[in-house]
């Protein structure tokens, strides 16, 4: 089975809009929402991204809840300032609804990738970070998301991308644990990280080491208490995402346990570069080095360091 | 000079005199101030505080009111002067201007009572006002956005955006107000990157222009009270002077900020006094 999560985003927001008077969606013109389907509280404000963020805050400030709609890659750089001093510094109840995350624009090249954007927003004071892992929890977290008295930024992808086993429901700012090992933790956050993180514990558990796979939904604020639970048990975690490896969910993870607990951190990550070329999300992902294999190798490395 | 809560508020002209002699007091503190600009700004605020916006001063969320929007930060100690006046809190809270642990800064902080949003980086306040102004509209009020903005300002992209943005979903409950004083930080607007033809610029955006002498509360006041062409925004371009009320500051770009020394601080209230008379 295979979801969008901005498909699925969409029907939640499609579904919820006329019952809950607060959410009006304001859009830039993404073409993901027909202006027909609800017209009363739907406003396209055209291609203008600033003006889009800083009307959100606006529209907040006088008591409504704005879901805005951009790509990931113009919430985060172009409208920083905007995101930054109206949004954040007002702590307004803003959820920014962000697709073509990471790579998943693909194709669209770098121009339209995010590779930055969980450092920008993290760094945020009062925003919440959250990055659905499949398309199911997509539609839990963002429902769950409304009760943030504060923003929230939610990173979506553009096409569809695995639904995950099952597990227990996700609670946004808890980690979700899919595994419990010994051995090893393995912190993954968004779609294909996860299904990397869960293939290398595969591939490791034939090697007899036990991992422990956490789906870190929630970047910010972050459940450091679950990770350094497993990172005190394991001694060493290995972070993976679909970010530039400087100051994103790897680093945010590093940050959080060099202060509490003696653990390795080693980062699983794209890599510090543009990426220069065409291809699908699985693919530019696999190429910059986010990949099952990567993360096992890491393991290894980490063990035998960890050895000696 | 001191007012209470709650007290009424003098005559615009009045109020604007009282506008302007706490800015130069604010501007002869130990951090000093952004004199020029809010020098400009006294009739526009005292305008609006006292005779256009429908405010409570004992109750800044009261949820029916006007929004006042700063756009141009720097322009903080006149709007810190005007809430005083229009009695958001007392006059004796201005000593906290630039003290440390204060949040009276020199660019507007949402935590004071009166300031609706925080404003310094230029080019944020009208993108507010299309929220605000969307946000009305679906409650169906009447309740109106007013942006003041500098000239200078308006060389930001990001003001011409919600211009555009404004007019194509026919905001009428904004009203923006253009200061022009025709200075920024280094020199004149125009040697620096023009904003001629400026009513022409906002009429071909879609917008209803208003052109006032900024320093006439009675011009100000029409202006800033008759209602809007439906469907449109409106913007008055305010045409000031830049430091005006002390003669050998006005008109000058080195007044963007100063901080006066005593013999210019009392040099300049004698100025204030002087033309308050005449």
């Amino acid at each position: 089975m295979t979801a969008s999560s901005r498909e699925v985003y969409r029907e939640a927001v499609l579904e919820l809009l006329p019952q809950d008077e607060r959410l009006v969606c304001l859009d830039s013109d993404t073409g993901l929402f027909d202006k027909t389907a609800f017209p009363e509280r739907y406003v396209n404000l055209g291609i203008a991204e600033h003006t889009l963020m800083g009307a959100a805050a606006g529209l907040a400030k006088s008591g409504r809840m704005p879901l805005v709609n951009t790509m990931a890659a113009f919430a985060s750089s172009r409208a920083n300032e905007a995101v930054k001093i109206d949004i954040a510094l007002n702590n307004l109840p803003v959820r920014i609804a962000a697709t073509h995350s990471g790579v998943s624009a693909g194709h669209l090249g770098p121009t339209h990738h995010a590779l930055e954007d969980l450092a920008v927003m993290r760094t945020l004071p009062n925003m919440t970070v959250v990055v659905p892992a499949d398309g199911p929890q997509t539609g839990t977290l963002f429902r769950q998301s409304l009760r943030v008295d504060g923003p929230v930024y939610l990173r979506l992808g553009r096409n569809a991308t695995p639904e995950l086993p099952d597990a227990p429901p996700v609670e946004l700012g808890r980690a979700q644990v899919l595994r419990d090992g010994t051995d090893v933790t393995l912190a993954a956050c968004g779609p294909y990280p996860v299904i990397a993180a869960l293939d290398a514990a595969d591939a490791l558990e034939e090697e007899g080491i036990s991992a422990s796979v956490l789906n870190v939904h929630t970047v910010k604020p972050l459940d450091v208490a679950t990770i350094a639970a497993h990172a005190q048990r394991s001694g060493v975690v290995v972070t993976v995402e679909e970010h530039w490896r400087n100051a994103g969910f790897g680093s945010a993870v590093a940050e959080s346990l060099a202060e509490i607990t003696p653990s390795l951190v080693l980062r699983v990550a794209m890599p510090d570069a543009f990426v220069p070329v065409s291809g699908g999300q699985r693919y530019l992902a696999e190429r910059g080095g986010v990949t099952s294999a990567a993360v096992a190798a890491k393991v290894r490395t980490a063990l035998r360091r960890d050895l000696r | 000079m001191t007012t209470t809560i709650g007290a009424p508020p003098g005559t615009a002209a009045e109020t604007a005199a009282r506008i302007r002699e706490h800015i130069v007091n604010l501007c002869a503190s130990a951090e000093g101030g952004h004199l020029g600009g809010s020098m400009s700004l006294a009739e526009i605020l005292a305008t609006l505080y006292t005779r256009v916006l429908r405010v409570d001063p004992l109750r800044p969320a009261d949820p029916s009111r006007d929004v006042l929007l700063l756009s141009k930060g720097h322009g903080g100690l006149a709007l810190y002067a005007a809430l005083t006046e229009a009695g958001f809190f007392p006059a004796t809270r201005l000593d906290e201007y630039a003290q440390p642990g204060s949040e009276f800064m020199a660019h507007p902080h949402a935590e004071i009572p009166g300031v609706e949003m925080p404003s310094g980086s230029l080019g944020h306040g009208l993108a507010l006002a299309v929220g605000f102004a969307l946000g009305f509209r679906l409650d169906g009020t009447d309740r109106r956005c007013f942006v003041v903005m500098g000239d200078g300002e308006l060389q930001e992209g990001s003001v011409w955006e919600a211009a555009s943005v404004a007019a194509a979903q026919r905001l009428d409950g904004i009203v923006a107000v253009v200061d022009r004083n025709r200075l920024q930080i280094t020199g004149a607007t125009e040697t620096i990157d023009a904003l001629e033809p400026l009513a022409d610029r906002w009429s071909a955006f879609g917008w209803s222009v208003r052109e006032v002498d900024g320093h006439s509360i009675e011009e100000l006041e029409t202006a800033l009270s008759e209602p809007p062409v439906p469907g449109k925004p409106t913007v008055v371009i305010a045409h000031t002077v830049k430091g005006k009320g002390i003669p050998f500051v006005e008109d000058q770009p080195r007044s963007h900020y100063a901080k006066l020394g005593e013999r210019q601080h009392a040099k300049a209230l004698a100025a204030l006094r002087k033309g308050a008379g005449s």
